[in-house]
This record gives structure tokens, sequence and C-alpha cells, in this order.
């Protein structure tokens, strides 16, 4: 649905977005995830049409986003970072002229809208203008009028930013819910966000692509390798000798020693997970087992790992 | 085309949604109307000369004053993401907008009827030059305002983009105006007297309605939008 290929832009002196390069099949719910200033509204924007990159193509349902740019635009919802909106109109009149500009049939508009009202909840500030709404009802109506003409592609900066929790709860719901037939492209640095919300993840780091994977695959990647920590009622150097030589066992260390006993980390190898070897292990020498406990690595850690 | 009356009516909704467009219109009136009464008694005849030869100064401010908002605020705001991602050809979207602060203008300066009005109350007014003094009006307004748009285009500070208008009309103004040509040397006297802004207006303004007058207002209108179109491929970066 989407392909990136090779897509740079600078400003002046900085990178901005540094030769990226990835694929998004039609209905997956593709999550950027970086720092601030990694590069991912610029991405964004240059995939939107509004920005144009310095090299790289991409195409978009098919079309090329330089040359094609209107074909492309007719296919896509955009909700750009901070929900830009005309301040001075009534939502009525906001979403009416989007769905008009949008091309929808002026007898299909009302129902348009009535769908879009009430997928985003905005029945409450029907008749009121944008200037006067909060900044997580005016998230909506960015929202809205990304969706109103019901696209195939979403590209969403920051879809979350400015609610409250509820809130955030429900447009994860609803972007997942969206995403069950829909090619979903959002931006977020809020790391829960993509493991709610994301098949796939991208993590951007000064304009480049540092990882690409699913939230599990991330999770067993070489910068965030996991633990499994084992107490046991032998304080002599025999456990940690003998586990150390268990498969998918990659090195072993004595993490403390207290009350008799000895708790010992063993990092695994990628995807290992020999939590049973390590019961058996302990009853064949008759210990007693007192923890046994998998330590996958959080995002957060390969996160920290990647964008230091 | 469709596109084209979409965002006409937005912008032309926005100017009298909020209390500016009233403002701007009330001024307009209550200015233009002292300014040609002040002078009308004392004349004593039947004419709107008055008021014409004063429109296009009063335009230098007031025009750029009915732009300066068009592109600035939506650089300000950042609806210009929004709006340049939309399904919309850059030459629609300047039209629309052009063709809205067009359709303001030219409302506002017809509210000024009453001085036909009372003019035609008090004596026998040659028509033809009010008729044509109304055309003029209308096409020289389109002329300032497509430069002021272009003023619009180049930067997001509304009071900037408001001085950079006024500098542009006024430039574009006195080249044709007797305090140059009188300066200006010989030879180039034809080329800034067609050039200038005014001469063409008081020249349909005396009731003779030429062509060559009509076709120059709409070169500048055209040359100006064309213009904008450049300013905002430009920011594109194609």
């Amino acid at each position: 649905m989407i392909s990136v290929n090779g897509l740079s832009k600078r400003f002046g002196a900085t990178v901005a977005v540094d030769n990226i390069s990835f694929q998004v099949p039609a209905g997956q719910v593709l999550g950027f995830l970086g720092p601030n200033g990694a590069g991912k509204t610029t991405t964004m924007r240059i995939l939107t049409g509004f920005l144009p990159a310095d090299s790289g193509t991409a195409t978009i349902a098919g079309y090329d986003i330089f040359d094609q740019s209107l074909d492309v635009r007719k296919r896509i919802g955009y909700l750009p970072e901070n929900a830009p909106l005309y301040m001075d109109m009534e939502v009525p009149d906001f979403l009416h002229f989007i769905a008009s500009i949008r091309k929808i049939p002026k007898l299909e508009i009302p129902k348009s809208m009535k769908r879009i009202i009430d997928l985003c909840g905005l029945k409450l500030v029907m008749h009121k203008r944008i200037g006067e709404l909060s900044k997580g009802y005016r998230q909506r109506v960015g929202l809205a009028q990304a969706m109103i003409h019901n696209p195939d592609i979403l590209v969403l900066d920051e879809p979350t930013s400015g609610l409250d929790p509820n809130q955030i709860i429900e447009i994860r719901e609803l972007i997942r819910e969206l995403g069950q037939e829909k090619t979903v492209i959002l931006s977020t640095h809020i790391l829960p966000e993509v493991t709610a919300t994301c098949d796939r993840i991208l993590i951007i780091h000064k304009g480049k692509l540092v990882a690409d994977g699913t939230p599990k695959e991330l999770s067993g990647h070489e910068s965030g390798r996991s633990t499994l920590w084992v107490t046991v009622n032998d304080k002599s150097s025999n456990p940690l000798d003998i586990l150390s030589n268990l498969t998918g066992v990659e090195s072993a260390f004595s993490h403390s020693v207290f009350d008799e006993k000895q708790r010992i980390g063993l990092k695994l190898k990628a995807g290992a997970n020999p939590a049973e070897d390590v019961f058996q292990t302990s009853v064949e020498h008759g210990w007693m087992l007192s923890e046994l406990y998998h330590e996958t690595a959080t995002l957060e850690d390969i996160f920290g790992q990647l964008t230091k | 085309m469709k596109d084209v009356i979409t965002i006409l009516n937005r912008e032309l909704k926005s100017y009298f949604d909020s209390p500016i467009g009233y403002v701007f219109i009330t001024v307009f009136l209550v200015l233009s109307g002292w300014l040609f009464y002040s002078g009308f008694f004392l004349v004593n005849q039947a004419s709107l000369r008055a008021f014409f030869d004063l429109l296009p100064w009063m335009y230098l401010f007031f025009v750029p004053a009915v732009t300066m908002r068009l592109w600035s605020e939506e650089n300000k705001q950042g609806t210009m993401e929004l709006l340049m991602t939309l399904p919309v050809r850059d030459i629609d979207v300047v039209i629309g907008k052009f063709l809205a602060s067009f359709m303001f203008l030219t409302f506002t300066v017809f509210l000024t009827f009453p001085l036909i009005l009372s003019v035609t109350a008090l004596g026998r007014p040659d028509m033809g030059p009010i008729i044509g003094g109304y055309l003029g009006a209308v096409l020289m307004g389109g002329a300032y305002l497509a430069i002021g748009m272009f003023a619009s285009s180049l930067n997001e500070n509304q009071i900037i983009t408001f001085i950079l208008g006024v500098v542009i009309c006024f430039g574009m103004f006195i080249i044709g105006e007797s305090f140059v040509l009188m300066r200006a040397p010989g030879s180039w006297v034809p080329l800034l007297q067609h050039l200038g802004i005014g001469a063409h207006f008081r020249s349909i303004g005396r009731g003779v309605i030429d062509s060559r007058n009509i076709i120059y207002y709409l070169s500048v209108i055209g040359f100006f939008l064309f213009l904008n179109i450049k300013a905002l491929e430009n920011r594109k970066g194609h």
C-alpha cells in the first residue's frame, strides 16, 4: 500500500530524514517511534505531499507522491501535528467544508457527517466555534476531518496528544478498530501507545531508521536480551556453573547472596527461555527454588538503547 | 471549479464571521462619506469626482487590510498544512481566495450607493462618469487585492504583510503619477504612465470605457495571482 524508497530531507545543515526505506502492506497499523526531532513529522509531511523530499521516492496506493500528488492526497486522511484547524469556524461548517473539498457528493454529506460525529464523539460541541474547544475536542475534530471521506490510508501525527486518559483509550480503540480494514501510519513518543495499537513499529533516530519489527520482535532485539532470575538455597558456586551450561543461556552471573540463598541472573539468547530446564536441574540437585522469573526487555529499554 | 467555489464560500464566510469584516465596512463608509461630503457643498457640483479622486489613496490602506490575513493567517495557525494536503490544486485555492476578497471589497464599495442618491437628489449628474467610476473602482480594487494577497503569501506576520502590501501598492500607484513622471527620463514616461495603477482608473472614470484599461487591470491581477501560485510552489520547493 505504501512503499518508501531512500527518502531524504535536509533543512539547511541538519538532516531531518536520512535515507529511509520501508513498505507498509494494506491493513497494517504502523507506529513511528522516536524522540522529539527524530524526523517522524517530516517523514509524514513528505508522504502527505506537504513537503518535498530532497531525494528518494515513495508511492502510496500505486501513485507517486510527487508526480501524482493529487491522487495520493485523495486517498489519504491526514491529521497534522497539533491538529491545526480554522479557529473561527463552527464545527459543522468546518466538517462540511472538508466534506465538499473531499468531493463527497452533496446528498451524502449529511450522512458522512453524522457517521463521523458519532465516531469521534462530537455531538456535544456541534454548535461551538473550534477556537472555543478544549485541546482534546480539537484533536477529535482533527481526527474527524481526517476520516470523514473514509480513506483507505490514515496518517496520524501524534493522534493522542492533548487527550485525557479516557480519551486516549477511546482513540486507541478507534485506531485498532480502523486498523482492521485500513492502513494506518501513526507517530508517537508515548511507548505504551505503540504496543497497544500497532502491528509494527519503526524506530527513527536522528533521521535514520534504527529498528523495524512487531512489538514482540523488538522486545527480543539485540540490545534488549531477556534475563531469567533464579534464586536457590545454595551459596556455593555450583549452581552458577551448572546453570550457565544450560542450552539457551548465554552467560550467568551471581546477583546477590542473602538468607542462605543465592540469586543468579541468566542472560538468555534471543528467543530462548529455559525455565523448565532450570526447574528440572534444581530438582536433580536438590535445590529449593524460591524464584524463577523471566524478565523480558521492555520497549522502553530498547528505545533507550537505540536512541541514546 | 467546484473547489474554487468551496474555497470562496469558506473565505467569504470568514470575513463576516468575525467582527473585522464589519469594522472594515463601517470605517470605509464613514471615511469615504466624510471625505466626500466635506468638500461636496463647497464645490457645488453634482458629481462623485471627489470620491473617485480619493479612492486610489483609500484603497492603498484598506485593500492590504482586506488581504493581509489570506495567507498569513493560514501560515500562522498551521492550517496551511491542512489546506495543502487536501486534494485541491494550488491555482484553485488562489483563485478562490482572490474571488472571496474581491466580492467582499466590491460589496463594500457598492455600499457607498447613498452618495449616488444624494447627488441625483441635489442635481443632475452625468451618469457616464459615475458608472465608469464604479467599474474602474472594482477593477482597480481587483489589482490592489491581487498585490496585497501576493504580499500575504510572503510572510506569516499580518502586520508585516500589511505594510508590504501598502508599499507594493504604493509603488505600483506612484510610478504612473505626475510626481514621478515629471522627474523620470522622457523615454520612460509612456511606459511608466501605462504601468501606473491610477491613470487607468481616471481614464475609465471619465466614462469612456476603453478595452486597453480593462486589459491592463486584468493583466495586473493575472500577473500577481501567478506570482502567488509560484510563491506557494516555491514553499513546497518544486
